[in-house]
Order: C-alpha cells, then sequence, then structure tokens
C-alpha cells in the first residue's frame, strides 16, 4: 500500500481532491456557495495535466445534472458539486438521474434555502432531495468529505446498488475550513476503484437503445420498485465496502458510529459537522457523571434505522438533533428516527431539537441544554414540547 | 399489449421500438374523411401532432393504431371534409 500523503486543506478542496482521485471522465457543473472551489479546483487538475477529463461548463444547475445524465448514461464516471438553490433548481433531473441508475456523485456544500437568502450551513438543501433517490452520506469532517467521495463512487457504481450518491459536507464550516487530511495514493484508489463500465447497457451509437423511455402505468410501479430495492439492500453493500475501505486505508466508517453508547441513558443523534461538538459536550457531560452517549450518522439514506435501533433501543431518552425542519412537523432526521421505532415495545423516549439553521453556531451548551432537557421528560415519563428550537435569540424575536 | 419483463433503469434494448407502442388506444373521438369532399391539400398531414395522416391515390386515410382523436384535422380542413364521431368500443 502506497504512502499517505498529509495536506491541510479547505473541506471543497477535500471532496475535489477525492473526486479527482476516482478519475472522473465527465464533470459538467455550475458554481455556487458554498462548493464552488470545487468545479474550481477540478478545472485546475484537468489545466495542469493532472487529470483527464472533460469539464463540462454549463448554464445552470438544471443543465448540470441534465448533462451528467448524459454523460453517465454513456458509462462516463461523473461527478458534479453543487448547493442550496442549485440543488433545488436541478430537483426535477435528481428524480431523472435514480430513476435511470445512472451512479452519479455529487459534493454538496450544505447551505440554507431561501428565503431568505442565506449562503451558510444547513442541511435543508439535500433533506429537500431526500425522496429523489439518492444515496446520502454526510461528514464530520474535510477527510470524511475525501474519503466519502472514493465511498460514494464505489458504493454507487456498485451493481446491486446503481444509484447516485450525495456527499453532504457543511457550508463554511468544512467547506472554507481549512484542516489535515491523508490522501490515499492513486495507485491504492486505482485498486480498490476499478473503471466504471455500466453492467446494464449504455448509450452507444454502435449498439442503440432507448434510455429514459414512457414507464406507463402498466411498467411504472414495478420500475420504481425495483429502484427502491436496490436502496433497501444497499446497506449490505455499504457495510461490505466500508469495512474494505477500512482494511486499505485504515480510516472506519460506519452507517451509524456510536460513542459512548453502551451504558447511555441518554443519546445524542446528530448529522455532519455538528458530531465534533457534540462529542465534546458529551466527553465533558460524562467526567460530570451523566450517562450519555452520541451517535452520529452518516449515511441518511438508506436510513440505517437497523442500527439506531441496536444503538439506542435500550436507552431511555433518544435527543434527535436537525439542522433542518420541515415546516408543519419537525425535523428529518426525528421523523426517520420515530419511525423506525414505531412497532417496537422498547423504544427510547424522543425529542427533537432544531439547530444550526443558516449558519446558527452551535455550541457545547447547546448539546448539554438538549441533554438535561431531553433527561427531564425521561424523568418525568413524558414529552411536553416534541420539537425544540435550540439558541434562539431573544433579543430578534418579533 | 404484449407485456415485457422490466430492465434496470428502465433501458429499452430494441432501439426504435416505440412503433410498437400504439397510441391509438387512447382515443375516444374518430375522425372520419368525405373522400369526395376532400381536395388533398393536406392541411390535416401538416397539422396532425401524432403523424397519423396518410395521403391515398384520391384523399387521405388514417392510421388509426396511432390517431389519438384529438380532432385538430377535422378543425382546420378547408371544405368540412373530415368530422369527428363518438367511437364505440
Amino acid at each position: 500500500m502506497g504512502e499517505q500523503k498529509g495536506l491541510t486543506i479547505q473541506g471543497n478542496m477535500a471532496t475535489a481532491l477525492g473526486a479527482k482521485l476516482c478519475r472522473p471522465d465527465v464533470i459538467p457543473a455550475y458554481p455556487i456557495t458554498p462548493s464552488t472551489l470545487f468545479p474550481e479546483k477540478i478545472s485546475e487538475y484537468i489545466a495542469d495535466g493532472e487529470l483527464d477529463a472533460s469539464m463540462i461548463r454549463v448554464e445552470s444547475e438544471h443543465s448540470a445534472m441534465s448533462a451528467c445524465i448524459g454523460a453517465s448514461s454513456i458509462g462516463a464516471r461523473t461527478c458534479t458539486a453543487s448547493a442550496s438553490q442549485g440543488i433545488a433548481l436541478m430537483h426535477e433531473m435528481l428524480f431523472i438521474a435514480s430513476g435511470m441508475r445512472l451512479p452519479i456523485v455529487m459534493a454538496v456544500g450544505n447551505r440554507a434555502l431561501s428565503a431568505p437568502i442565506n449562503i451558510w450551513a444547513d442541511h435543508q438543501d439535500t433533506i429537500a432531495s431526500r425522496d429523489s433517490g439518492w444515496l446520502q452520506f454526510y461528514a464530520e469532517k474535510n477527510q470524511e468529505g475525501l474519503d466519502l467521495m472514493i465511498l460514494a463512487f464505489k458504493i454507487a457504481e456498485d451493481e446491486r446498488v446503481l444509484l447516485p450518491a450525495m456527499v453532504g459536507i457543511d457550508g463554511f464550516v468544512l467547506t472554507h475550513t481549512v484542516e489535515g487530511v491523508k490522501v490515499p495514493a492513486q495507485e491504492d484508489v486505482d485498486e480498490f476503484l476499478p473503471p466504471y463500465e455500466p453492467p446494464h447497457g449504455k448509450l452507444d451509437p454502435k449498439e442503440p437503445m432507448t434510455f429514459g423511455s414512457l414507464g406507463t402505468p402498466e411498467y411504472y410501479q414495478e420500475l420504481k420498485y425495483d429502484q427502491v430495492e436496490a436502496m433497501d439492500k444497499s446497506p449490505e453493500v455499504i457495510d461490505e465496502i466500508f469495512e474494505e475501505f477500512e482494511k486499505e486505508f485504515g480510516r472506519e466508517y460506519n452507517r451509524i458510529t456510536p460513542y459512548k453508547c453502551d451504558d447511555a441513558e441518554i443519546i445524542l443523534l446528530t448529522m455532519g459537522s455538528m458530531t465534533g461538538t457534540a462529542r465534546a459536550a458529551v466527553d465533558e457531560m460524562r467526567e460530570d457523571g451523566e450517562k450519555v452517549g452520541l451517535a452520529k450518522l452518516t449515511v441518511f439514506r438508506p436510513f440505517p434505522g437497523d442500527l439506531l435501533k441496536e444503538i439506542a433501543g435500550d436507552a431511555k431518552g433518544l435527543a434527535v438533533v436537525d439542522r433542518n425542519i420541515s415546516p408543519g412537523f419537525g425535523g428529518a432526521v426525528f421523523a426517520e428516527s420515530a419511525g423506525i421505532f414505531i412497532n417496537e415495545k422498547k423504544k427510547p423516549l424522543m425529542k427533537n431539537f432544531i439547530v444550526g439553521l443558516g449558519g446558527r453556531e452551535i455550541f457545547k451548551k447547546n448539546f448539554k441544554e438538549m441533554y438535561k432537557k431531553t433527561k427531564k421528560s425521561v424523568e418525568k415519563g413524558s414529552v411536553d414540547k416534541m420539537v425544540e428550537w435550540i439558541n434562539m435569540d431573544e433579543k430578534v424575536m418579533r | 399489449m404484449t407485456k415485457v419483463k422490466i430492465t434496470i433503469g428502465g433501458i429499452n434494448k430494441d432501439a426504435g421500438s416505440s412503433k410498437e407502442y400504439k397510441t391509438g388506444g387512447w382515443r375516444t373521438m374518430k375522425p372520419e374523411v368525405d373522400v369526395e369532399k376532400c381536395i388533398q391539400c393536406l392541411k390535416c398531414f401538416d397539422y396532425c401532432p401524432d403523424g397519423a395522416v396518410k395521403k391515398t391515390d384520391d384523399a387521405i386515410e388514417f392510421d388509426l393504431d396511432y390517431c389519438k382523436g384529438c380532432g385538430i384535422c377535422a378543425k382546420e380542413c378547408p371544405v368540412k371534409a373530415i368530422v369527428m364521431k363518438v367511437e364505440e368500443k
């Protein structure tokens, strides 16, 4: 195995470098804050002769994803990057990419959706694409952003999966923050991820076939089922590939990673960069004797309900922390977590905390507050307020 | 309609097979041409969105496998040679 070189780089550079190591053939992209550095780095790699690929400069994100679909249909390894309004604009094409079973990988700088216009960290953009049939990965740090790009290609292109994948890194908190990363050697990535060859045919004038054709009522439901079944069966493939990655590169990935959960009475469930802060808060609370644990969600789609049940099934309380909100209900991670426990006799009491919208900072004290509120509900045996917003500024409230 | 097994991503390996999908079944109204009145101006041919009008030696005829019965031909016919009739099924 080759040496893993150390580099100190921003999150967007980490995802771009991860993509470059995968030797993509086509990168159609339209720049948008906070992921602009991704296409910039890719075009730099191409200009410097470090990457042999075609970069397509498109006129919108809708066109970017359309071009991705075309490129992937001919069997090209394809990736792009976007965020926020950009992902909203390509919404229509996201469903087509997954329905056509094209393993496109998108690096996302997770950002809030307008209005009001806001360029900062928030998971709403990818959460709003939850039902598009894409695999969704969320990174805690830049290293994960780099590794998850490689993992995303490997998982997406697996014949048992064949679905597109998003890799989310939090806007600015990761995209523009400089961190140390270890870079796998090119020859090792080449071995881990062989060139992509579509197993079920590709667009080729020499052997014409029809892609993206009409699916009448006689066929649509079966085609959808086939697509959803691939997603439902993907956890097995994801676990297998995570394990293979760990063996090859020495870094562990899980769909959900527990931290100090074994004897925990209350568990915090987090996703993305907030996890580091939550871990520090858990460490401090543990020093004070509190039986608190942390579960980090790396894979949001497919939702790892099986692992969440294992990790939190015996806990007394589960505090689900969401950096997104579905108006009229609560956070998406909470809704899904509650859903998977519905038929279980033994389940934790659950509370949902909405934090960090539009780049609002999340502090250790906020996680301590969430823990205390959940503990109070557990002691009382009931939840007064299911969804609570944390770190609100009374001074600016209307 | 013959049923075929679905493929991954709905790929259809038989190129140019859309002809086999006969959309005429969507029709509720059927066009009928009075060959005596027809002057073969072929406005119906120009306007038909489904390419379902064919020229014959002395008039035109409709390809009912693909005619969806929209009635544009009848509306555009300058000599009122085409009428739309409810189709009995």
